[in-house]
């Protein structure tokens, strides 16, 4: 072979012209160009208009000062540990491991939504509890909820709409009020979450507030019929209406104070609660609320029995994405899920690489 | 090198095709994932995990293959530069084959996150979680995943040369068609007529 030439593809000794050999190289150009061409499309490289996580993380960072070591959305936080008690009802409607009777440990976090984590907890009107459950076989599941219930856009175009209308440019200073209210005058579909905003009292604590799924998911039965959910973590402490006026005088940081004074009594409890939703309910618009008459079903209690800072927390290092799912839990066809998730892995992304500007710190808790 | 005849036997050409397919596929599928916030984020994350082990499984008998039987000796009048140059490649492409799904389950595991291939099943962590050893594997997998893709691109030149230009074997010890003897190839991968 080394010797012969190829004989049936041969034709390697006949002259060959100088016009195919240009031909042949033309031909090998245009495959390695091509194919580099369709890789820096498939990365956007070719497409400056594209929405890529790293655009949304960008635009949640410049709101004020990026949040350098930080989560770029829910900047300010405190991280629990508790227990996952699961009462069965949930194996009826999903396969997933932690719906079985049982304990199950829980990593979590309170936290404000707003980009700076030094911001006064009086300033975030939006509060959310994010939990991570892991089952025996090793299996996952990961939830950040808000305390709204609905959300304020219905599509990962419209948060970034958004964001940017909060954006504060170093040249002109804070953003322009108007760019928020314009915003809303042309988003009809933000006024459900802006009414509840503007009416729904303020609590002085994590634990009176219930936080929801928000989107939707489906739960897949052991039957594989498949069900649309959403979920909310009930308080089961009753809320106490205060004005946003009182509470500034509580200081920046009441929300964890409370938390502390509260397990300092014994743990916190919620019901998780999932709501069945019905034919025609909006499964893709997590501005829409599904009607009050729906079917729930309690499948669990979360018992928070530990608080712990954020820097030497447990919480610190998960990045709480609302697609690392079990079996029995699948996304909807919310268009909101999918970039959630990749813009929680761009923000893991940076502030994984920034520990040296947020140093961890020994303090009690970095064990857990 | 033992004897390996003047082709990859069957199964390491097999092997060479799925497996091409498989990687470029990977390659666009990784830099697409993190480029998007669309609905297709999802699956193309989902496709990745299980892509990546199929591969760095595959790899692994494949490397058994090539270093038990061997392969076609280059042609004899092949400049010593570029012999060196397949040589070197080859060598490039069998350790990033390699390295990048391991270093990407190594990075899922620093970063925390569980390592599921399809519903329940899910492979265990195999680096601690830390975020500063994450963000080193992470930072690895990325820029790797570059040179893995000239590499591959260097390749696929060097392939169509041996095929169109030099016409030497070279490529007729990987092409996909079974044999000299067997059926002709199809007309798509038919080197060009000579005349035109």
């Amino acid at each position: 072979m080394s010797k012969a030439p190829d004989a049936p593809l041969g034709a390697r000794d006949l002259p060959r012209g100088r016009a195919a050999l240009l031909a042949s190289l033309a031909a090998i150009g245009l495959v390695v160009a091509g194919t580099a061409a369709a890789f820096a499309y498939t990365a956007g490289w070719l497409s400056p208009d594209r929405l890529t996580p790293a655009r949304m993380v960008d635009a949640l960072s410049r709101r004020g000062g990026d949040p350098i070591g930080h989560r770029r959305n829910h900047s300010k936080g405190i991280c629990f540990t508790g227990t996952f008690i699961a009462n069965g009802a949930g194996t009826r409607l999903s396969t997933a491991p932690m719906f079985v009777a049982g304990r199950y440990p829980v990593i979590g976090r309170f936290a404000i939504a707003v980009g700076d984590p030094a911001a006064p907890d009086a300033s975030g009107r939006v509060r959310s509890m994010a939990i991570r459950i892991v089952a025996p076989d090793g299996q996952e599941w990961r939830s950040g909820m808000n305390d709204s219930p609905v959300f304020v856009v219905a599509t990962p175009q419209e948060f970034y709409a958004l964001t940017l209308a909060s954006d504060v440019d170093p040249a002109t200073g804070p953003p322009d009020p108007r760019a928020v209210q314009h915003y809303f005058a042309t988003h009809p579909d933000g006024a459900a979450f802006v009414e509840w905003a503007h009416t729904a009292p303020w609590t002085a604590s994590y634990a009176e507030e219930s936080y929801n799924s928000l989107d939707a998911f489906r739960f897949v039965d052991a039957a594989g019929a498949s069900h649309p959910v959403r979920w909310s973590m009930r308080a089961t402490v009753p809320a106490e209406a205060v004005t946003q006026a009182a509470l500034a005088k509580l200081g920046p940081d009441f929300l964890e104070q409370d938390l502390r004074r509260r397990l300092a009594q014994g743990p916190l409890r919620w019901h998780l609660v999932v709501t069945l939703g019905a034919a025609g309910d909006p499964t893709n618009d997590a501005t829409k609320a599904w009607p009050a008459t729906r079917p729930e079903v309690d499948i669990g209690t979360l018992e928070v029995q530990q608080a712990q800072d954020e820097a030497s927390g447990p919480c610190r290092d998960f990045n709480y994405d609302p697609l690392v799912l079990p079996a029995g839990i699948r996304p909807s066809d919310d268009p909101l899920l999918p970039a959630r998730s990749s813009a929680y892995a761009n923000s893991f992304d940076r502030r994984t690489a920034e520990a040296a500007a947020w140093p961890h710190t020994n303090a009690a808790g970095a064990a857990q | 090198m033992s004897a390996a005849g003047d082709r990859f036997s069957p199964l390491q050409r097999t092997l060479h095709w799925l497996m091409a397919v498989m990687i470029l596929s990977m390659l666009f599928i990784g830099i697409g994932m993190v480029s998007t916030v669309a609905p297709r984020y999802h699956v193309l994350v989902a496709i990745h995990r299980p892509l990546g082990i199929a591969i760095l499984v595959l790899v692994l008998l494949r490397l058994g293959l090539r270093l038990r039987r061997g392969a076609p000796p280059l042609p004899a009048d092949l400049p010593r530069i570029q012999a060196l140059a397949a040589k070197g490649s080859h060598v490039v492409l069998y350790a990033l084959m390699l390295a990048m799904p391991l270093l990407g389950w190594s990075m899922l595991s620093a970063g925390g996150y569980p390592i599921v291939l399809f519903g329940r099943i899910h492979l265990p962590r195999i680096m601690p979680h830390d975020d500063a050893l994450y963000t080193v594997l992470r930072e690895a997998h990325f820029a790797l995943a570059f040179v893995l893709f000239a590499v591959v691109l260097l390749h696929l030149a060097a392939a169509l040369f041996h095929a169109l230009i030099r016409r030497d074997g070279v490529f007729t010890s990987m092409a996909p068609w079974p044999s000299h003897r067997g059926p002709a190839p199809p007309p798509a991968l038919r080197p060009a007529p000579q005349q035109r």
